[in-house]
């Protein structure tokens, strides 16, 4: 029972912190400015690639989701180096050398992010060894002895 | 346990045990990291974001001067002497809680002291200038915001160290204090001239 419930409970933890990573919303804020699309798949583009990028300032918020100002005038920045021709990952490379990585919601494994993509697989695998091995130890044939009070 | 004990026969107990210390482990993992969580919250500028461009090269630029808006400031013109550069706008409530601060320093004349307007309206920053006082020895007007991106500034205020060789040496998030001016900008200025 216990070891089922430490299982369910490693999972639990581990499905927790997969969730975080979960996708923002879509919706884009009201901009004063409209930004001007040449045709609905650039900006499709835009708004998957937005998507992926974290607000500066509210930092809780994708760039798509957030009205504050500078992810007005970012918004407006990656449109526009949209608009010469960059990549996907020229953008991101952009933003990157002006902001840091933490403008990324994916960000590239490095020593300092392994923990964040990895860090759920590994509470998941505690928990299936937990699971895989306490009933083991538990359910071994030997009964409990009569003495088992002594001891204590 | 006495070295005639029988053989191993309680393997439920110690499954009980393990799985009751791994159970406590795992939430005086969760409330070390709740109490962390709490204790971090306290700090100012816990928000702040590690500027990528410590060590590097500052981002050119070329800006108009805001009380002379046809003449242009340019990285260029500040090689060779370290500078400061203080982000504020008239728009921005926390520059006028560090604006005594930021005056009581480049009224020292330590260092070139550049501010920078973030898009602001001319008549708004010369107007708010005029009422808490000008201690810059340079003020750049960056009206559409653009240069920002650049430097990767997300906000006001902000501050910028940059060396003379136009290494950005060390950057403030938020409003600067006296004690971050001691504790920080002071000591960064000296390695900066020590290394000149």
């Amino acid at each position: 029972m216990i070891a089922r419930l430490a299982a369910a409970v490693l999972c639990l933890g581990a499905v927790l912190a997969a969730s975080t990573a979960a996708a923002p919303a879509q919706a884009q804020a009201n901009d004063p400015t409209p930004l001007q699309f040449t045709d609905t798949a650039q900006e499709t583009r835009f708004r998957a690639l937005a998507a992926e990028l974290r607000c500066v300032m509210c930092q809780n918020q994708s760039l798509a989701d957030s009205d504050a100002q500078i992810a007005h005038d970012l918004r407006r920045e990656v449109l526009g180096l949209m608009n010469q021709g960059k990549s996907n990952p020229q953008i991101k490379q952009f933003l990157v050398e002006r902001y840091g990585e933490f403008v990324l919601y994916r960000p590239a494994v490095s020593g300092g992010t392994w923990l964040l993509w990895f860090g759920p697989l590994v509470l998941l695998l505690a928990g299936a060894w937990v699971i895989y091995w306490l009933p083991r130890r538990a359910g071994s044939p030997t009964p409990i002895d009569s003495d088992e009070g002594q001891e204590w | 346990m006495s070295s005639q004990a029988p053989p191993p026969r309680k393997p439920f107990t110690g499954a009980f045990v393990l799985a009751g210390v791994m159970i406590a482990l795992f939430f005086i993992g969760l409330m070390a990291l709740l109490l962390y969580g709490v204790q971090q919250s306290g700090k100012v500028g816990r928000d702040a974001l590690p500027s990528p461009l410590i060590g590097k090269a500052a981002p050119d630029f070329k800006l108009p001067l805001l009380f002379e808006p046809d003449r242009y400031l340019s990285l260029a013109d500040l090689r060779g002497q370290p500078f400061v550069m203080n982000v504020w706008g008239s728009w921005c409530p926390e520059c006028r809680v560090e604006h005594p601060v930021i005056a009581r320093f480049a009224y020292t004349k330590r260092v070139r002291f550049v501010g920078y307007n973030l898009k602001d309206e001319r008549e708004d920053a010369i107007r708010w200038l005029e009422k808490y006082d000008n201690p810059y020895s340079d003020v750049i007007a960056d009206i559409d915001g653009r240069t920002a991106i650049d430097w990767g500034i997300y906000g006001a205020p902000e501050t910028f160290l940059v060396d003379g060789k136009g290494i950005v040496r060390w950057k403030h998030v938020g409003a600067i204090t006296d004690d971050i001016v001691d504790r920080e900008l002071i000591p960064a200025l000296e390695k900066v001239k020590a290394g000149q």
